[in-house]
């Protein structure tokens, strides 16, 4: 059995009394400045009237959605009039359901639902909305746009249509290059999304041709099965896009395995461990393509804007806007200590 | 077909002739009839069959790719971790019982024994804490099913849920990456032996011991008397409750061992381990050959059903076909594999 870990210790006393006294900064000096950079809240951070924001998320069993869980939590933590009520994660739509049902029972004053299925949660959307609760739906989106005041979330197109730029710029000299692609969940929408942008970015380099393509399910288990295979498969290619960071573990794992080097590999969503071996540069990976996890620090800004009825510092608008594409930027050796800190275990 | 029929329709593994005095009269089967002498019976050599034509469409389709040292090695490690999850599945099923946590049991062994805590005892500290929770997980289905009087197909998945959920609980969502370099060596090709991985050489091992222990151990008949008719078997002296206990340990150890593969393969442990292994497992089994009502089972065919699996998928990936039909003809081939077998069965009988 193992013991409680004296690093373990050590890190968790050093993380809860940075907590204390960040909230301890925040509870004490609320017109004090917020700290520059990456944390600076999109909202307009003087104090308004309290807040109680309901917070309905997945199960977390996927590092990033355990980031979304940590960003929304940290984020809420930085405004002392913000209550954050938030409920224990579920993949059954039923019990996901009953969630946001117990929230709007609750009369929060604000939602932020990330669904486990967005066409399923649409009926709940619809109810909180007319019981006068606005709802911000995070990432996947709600079958009607009745069922949201705002939606905040990621660009799926657009993580492979970067993607393919970037490799497509790195490989432009090359004739008849060759690209692999390691999807993700095949029946998942964004998945297509993310695949039809990689395609459709490829078209701009008639020397690249898309030679294989095989989904994985977002687990390191099948990122090593299925790359493996991938790499039995092609002898030789010049680039892969792995859509995950999490099975791009086991890819890269695999990669190692099979002792290949030929091609450079770009990941997907930002872990840390992808930007670690970034910045490291000493395997295949050079790059990942963010879907950035600060998506539900954006949406506590944003349902506090809302509760208050403020806009966003900055926009002329008198209202928040009715939704928001994050970037999907591209990280390399380049911009990666830009980055680092937003990437997630 | 030369009259291997009676055996390989209703009899338990072949082991006729070594009919001892503790043997049981397991009464619905029939018990150990006498063998016939000949060691392969119908079914096995059916499961044969599909595996070349298999290994055919391989060759043909992509005969670069397939026929390769390389992606031999690749199918057999492949093989290797579910492999071993079935072999402790055969047991179970064989009993007459079903052990659908073994995916959880192998998820939370792979993550308890890949925490920051257990990785700074190294090798040994990640190998003995995968097979002690692989162990513990399968004493506590064991002791529910055979003193509890709970049904394994209950039982079973409580566990799956609880040992998810506390596989969950420990990494917390996190993908926990694997430091220790003697363990993540062994899962490269610097390892291997004579050209055969050490995953591999895991795999044959507990598949050898596995069959050893069905086929010519006391233990062995014990557990296809209790399967074929539990009541007879008790009658006839044995103490079905502690074999049970015993069955279900073993399913747990199984996973342990497999949970430490999966961790050298991977490099990592996470909470998502193991996905729908029981399934996998239940169907290898079956296909193999193993009665799912029990009294009978076959740690060969259970070896064949893996591996017959394992050469769909790669054959699938190798010419490149999407998730969707691949999903598709693996169940057709299923399909086909249980039909074509019953028929030869058929036509061996009459």
């Amino acid at each position: 059995m193992p013991e409680t870990s004296r690093r373990g210790l050590l890190f968790g006393a050093t993380a809860l009394s940075a907590g204390a006294l960040l909230t301890a900064c925040t509870s004490n000096e609320p017109k004090s400045a917020q700290p520059a950079g990456n944390s600076q809240p999109a909202a307009d951070d003087k104090p308004g009237k309290p807040v109680t924001i309901g917070f309905a998320g997945p199960q977390a069993d996927h590092g990033w959605l355990n980031a979304i869980n940590v960003n929304a939590k940290s984020r809420a933590e930085k405004y002392s009039e913000v209550t954050l009520e938030i409920t224990e994660g579920s993949n059954d739509t039923a019990a996901q359901i009953g969630q946001v049902k117990t929230l709007i029972n609750k009369k929060v004053d604000v939602l932020v639902i990330l669904p486990a299925d967005g066409k399923a949660l649409t009926q709940v959307g619809l109810e909180a909305m007319k019981a006068g609760i606005p709802v911000v739906n995070l990432d996947r989106i709600f079958a009607s746009p009745q069922a949201y005041r705002c939606w905040v979330g990621g660009d799926n197109y657009g993580m492979g249509l970067n993607a393919g730029h970037y490799i497509g710029e790195q490989l432009k000299d090359k004739a008849d290059a060759k690209v692999v692609e390691l999807a993700g969940i095949d029946n998942l929408e964004l998945t297509k999304q993310r695949s039809q942008g990689f395609k459709d970015a490829l078209k701009n380099y008639p020397n690249i041709k898309l030679v294989a393509r095989q989904a994985a399910d977002f687990t390191v288990e099948s990122g090593q099965a299925k790359m493996a295979q991938l790499l039995q498969a092609q002898k030789q290619f010049d680039a892969l896009w792995n859509h995950d960071d999490d099975q791009g573990v086991g890819a890269l794992r695999a990669i190692q395995q099979a002792g290949r080097d030929e091609f450079i590999m770009v990941g997907g969503a930002g872990a840390k461990s992808a930007m670690d071996a970034i910045k490291a540069d000493n395997s295949v990976l050079k790059a990942t393509v963010l879907y950035p996890p600060t998506m539900a620090a954006s949406a506590i800004d944003l349902a506090r804007a809302l509760g208050q009825g403020k806009g966003i510092g900055g926009l002329s608008e008198m209202e928040i806007p009715t939704s928001l594409t994050l970037y999907s930027a591209v990280v390399t050796k380049d911009n990666i200590d830009q980055y680092l800190p937003t990437g997630f275990n | 077909m030369t009259q291997p029929a009676p055996s390989a329709q209703h009899n338990g593994p072949e082991k006729g002739a070594l009919t001892g005095p503790s043997d049981p009269p397991s009464a619905k089967t029939g018990g150990a009839r006498p063998g016939l002498g000949l060691r392969l019976d119908v079914r096995i050599l059916s499961l044969l069959g599909v595996l070349a034509a298999l290994v055919l469409v391989g060759g043909i389709t992509e005969p670069d790719a397939f026929l390769d040292t390389g992606n031999l090695q690749l199918i057999l490690t492949q093989a290797s971790v579910i492999g071993v999850v079935t072999v402790g599945m055969t047991f179970v099923i064989t009993s007459g019982g079903i052990d659908l946590s073994v995916g959880a049991m192998v998820a939370l062994a792979s993550v308890w024994a890949t925490t920051l805590a257990t990785q700074e005892y190294g090798f040994a500290g990640i190998a003995f804490t995968a097979v002690i929770v692989g162990v513990a997980a399968g004493l506590v289905n064991g002791v529910l099913i055979a003193y509890g009087g709970m049904v394994p197909f209950i039982a079973t998945l409580a566990m799956l849920a609880s040992a998810r959920g506390l596989a969950l609980m420990i990494t917390d969502g996190k993908t926990q990456i694997v430091t220790v370099d003697s363990v993540l060596s062994l899962g490269l090709p610097d390892s291997y032996i004579l050209g055969v991985p050490p995953l591999v050489i895991m795999f044959a091992a507990v598949t050898v011991i596995g069959w050893l222990i069905l086929n010519r151990t006391t233990f062995g008949r014990r557990t296809v008397a209790v399967g074929g008719n539990a009541e007879a078997a008790r009658l006839a002296g044995i103490d079905v409750r502690r074999q049970r206990l015993y069955l279900y340990v073993l399913s747990g150890l199984c996973c342990g061992i497999a949970a430490f593969m999966l961790i050298v393969l991977s490099g990592s442990g996470q909470n998502t381990n193991g996905n729908l292994y029981e399934l996998d497992a239940i169907a290898a089994a079956i296909i193999g050959g193993t009665l799912l009502s029990g009294g009978r089972g076959t740690i060969v065919g259970s070896v064949l059903g893996v591996l017959i699996f394992t050469t769909i998928t790669n054959i699938f990936a190798l010419n490149n076909l999407q998730s969707d039909v691949q999903q598709i003809a693996k169940g057709a081939i299923i399909v086909a594999a249980v039909l074509v077998q019953r028929r030869t069965l058929r036509g061996a009988d009459t």
